[in-house]
């Protein structure tokens, strides 16, 4: 684990084609690799959607490993409360850079029914993840949703996706990060996305109101472990989308939340929502400044800070829809894109899969 | 104008071409046209040569930075923080540019055709002759001239083809210098407090017809005309106080 501790700048992309059609990994490593200046080489990683057709019903567990020990203490503890249809190294070849590998592998399950209790499995995988990473010393679950994976670790975007062999998938939609940490160390658990079930967050920026989030989430049974603020945007969308039932905007609207003196000029039932989103979901709000993609199975939602403290680009072109940190990382794979626009601070672009329609709405866009 | 030295930035790193152009500068080359540019950073930093520097291609972060001398145009969009710091002749941007365009800029033109991102001339000043002018075609986010220590600013929201407004929240914040031309009204709520809304005198007319025709030449090819912009009235913005902040820490 190095501590480096340097000034900052990350770079973030991501990619989803709204028809689900398959963008190969080497377009999500084009884009990132294009803004390897924004990183420092202490992190780098991929999700991508759609690449385990051949389980789609099964929740995917990518689990990192110090020691054989606390390989064998989880794989027990996975195999009394899950079936196992399949599970395998996470495919993976040399690169150059890459050093202090963790044992990586990857687990196929389906929650086994436990006697006379109602189970959510949604709920039975969250607890799954938080107690293996809480409590079992070494061993760490960095990807858990369906038909999804997250591939991540210490090197620049390159490396990591030489050495995880990104090149060899396809996805519906793949965000991606180059990391430049600043204020928590370079360590492989430590790199972006930080997941949850299918939720997949990549972010540029410092939350500072990590303490305050933190122990808000703990709350509800989520155990931050990973030592790095981004964590608790991926349990905030779990908790404020998954299991409160909230719309993506009105999650949108708890983490960078109006400011008081824009909802006083509201109109009186806007005013008065946003008032009891603000009283009921102040610590969920992140503080500080924040770019940050975030992607499930249902597509890809970017959102800045309130006041636009991180940049974030995105475009159009055909079915999909592209977000960057820098308009250049969008052309290096599509040189011509429908149209181009720097989204509003603190307002969502939603971006859902869609089968049928072929205009999505850009809203707040800004273009010439 | 002398024949173009041309160079294919595509791929090519950002140390690589701005070593190129700084090499050739100094053998004499005084036109350059970039060609597949995409997101390089820090083109024409520091230079003080009067030289002619076009770019196809999105520029990247910190285009004109520190310099005084050349004339740069970016035929497509550029990143965030075009003319940071710079002291002198001009950039021109046919297209969109990002944040933190002309932070702490103390000299020269910027003309960018479209829009701009947040916190666009953030601290530019003036100092006894240098002046420095940005003018922007389409709309700002917010933020727009912070912290404004000196120069002209102007807005003009010529292709309103959307219902953003034109000039985002925090407008002039913290001003204490210098002067903010925005075509149209703009809504009181938006202005920071240390700013302050004035007649527009024959004076600034004068200014604004002299600045536009220069803006107007250098984007010709898209028909615009002066006296069809100045047509619509201009709101000015100055500050209120000199030291909006003198006492702060003085307690």
């Amino acid at each position: 684990m190095s501590w480096h501790r340097e000034i900052s700048g990350c770079g973030l992309s991501g990619i989803i084609s709204r028809k689900r059609h398959l963008v190969p990994g080497e377009e999500i490593i084009r884009s990132i690799v294009h803004q390897e200046e924004r990183g420092n080489m202490l992190g780098a990683g991929y999700a991508g959607y759609g690449i385990y057709p051949q389980f789609p019903d099964c929740y995917a567990l990518h689990i990192m490993y110090d020691n054989e020990f606390c390989k064998e203490d989880t794989e027990e503890y996975i195999r009394a409360k899950f079936h196992v249809e399949h599970f395998e190294d996470i495919p993976t070849r040399r690169a150059p850079g890459i050093k202090d590998r963790p044992i990586l592998f990857r687990y196929f399950v389906k929650p086994l029914a436990i006697h006379g209790e109602e189970m959510v499995p949604d709920d039975f995988v969250m607890e799954t993840v938080m107690e293996i990473n809480e409590k079992i010393d070494g061993a760490f679950v960095f990807s858990s949703g369906k038909n999804m994976g997250a591939f991540k670790g210490v090197g620049g975007p390159a490396e990591i996706a030489d050495f995880f062999r990104i090149d060899e998938y396809s996805a519906h939609q793949w965000i991606a990060h180059t990391r430049f940490p600043t204020n928590t160390p370079g360590w492989w658990g430590g790199a972006h996305p930080f997941t949850l079930l299918d939720w997949a967050v990549v972010h540029n920026g410092e939350i500072s109101s990590y303490g305050i989030n933190r122990r808000y989430l703990e709350m509800f049974g989520y155990k931050c472990t990973l030592m790095t603020d981004t964590e608790v945007v991926a349990y905030l969308v779990d908790l404020l989308v998954r299991r409160h039932g909230l719309p993506l905007r009105m999650a949108a609207y708890a983490l960078a939340a109006p400011f008081w003196k824009d909802i006083d000029r509201m109109g009186e039932r806007e005013r008065m929502l946003l008032t009891a989103m603000r009283m009921v979901y102040g610590s969920a709000l992140l503080n500080g400044p924040f770019a940050v993609l975030i992607a499930w199975n249902g597509g890809m939602m970017g959102l800045n800070d309130r006041i636009k403290l991180r940049p974030l680009v995105a475009a159009v072109h055909g079915d999909r829809v592209y977000m960057a940190s820098e308009e250049s990382a969008i052309r290096a794979v599509c040189p011509e894109p429908d149209r181009v626009w720097a989204p509003k601070a603190g307002e969502p672009v939603i971006v859902p899969f869609d089968d049928t329609s072929d205009a999505w709405e850009v809203k707040g866009c800004r273009s010439l | 104008m002398s024949e173009p030295l041309i160079i294919d930035a595509r791929d090519m790193y950002y140390r690589e071409l701005n070593q190129i152009i700084r090499d050739k500068v100094r053998e004499g080359v005084t036109h350059f046209r970039l060609l597949n540019v995409n997101g390089q950073r820090y083109i024409g930093a520091g230079l003080t040569r009067e030289v002619f520097i076009e770019v196809f291609g999105v520029a990247g972060q910190d285009l004109g930075i520190f310099m005084k001398g050349p004339t740069i145009v970016v035929y497509n969009n550029a990143q965030d923080c075009v003319g940071n710091t710079m002291e002198g002749k001009k950039v021109v941007v046919h297209g969109m540019a990002g944040d933190v365009c002309g932070y702490g800029m103390r000299g020269g033109k910027l003309h960018i055709l479209g829009d701009v991102g947040y916190r666009v001339g953030i601290h530019m000043k003036t100092y006894k002759d240098m002046v420095p002018v940005i003018i922007v075609g389409g709309k700002a986010g917010d933020f727009f001239g912070e912290y404004m220590a000196g120069g002209v600013l102007i807005l003009l929201n010529l292709w309103d083809n959307d219902s953003r407004p034109m000039v985002g929240d925090y407008l002039a914040t913290g001003m204490h210098g210098g002067t903010i031309y925005i075509r149209g009204e703009v809504a009181p709520y938006l202005m920071g407090k240390e700013v302050g809304q004035v007649e527009v005198t024959p004076e600034d007319e004068a200014l604004l017809r002299d600045l536009l025709e220069d803006y107007c030449r250098d984007f010709s090819r898209y028909g615009l005309d002066p006296q069809e912009i100045l047509n619509q009235p201009f709101t000015k913005l100055v500050p209120v106080s000199s030291r909006p902040y003198g006492k702060v820490y003085a307690y």
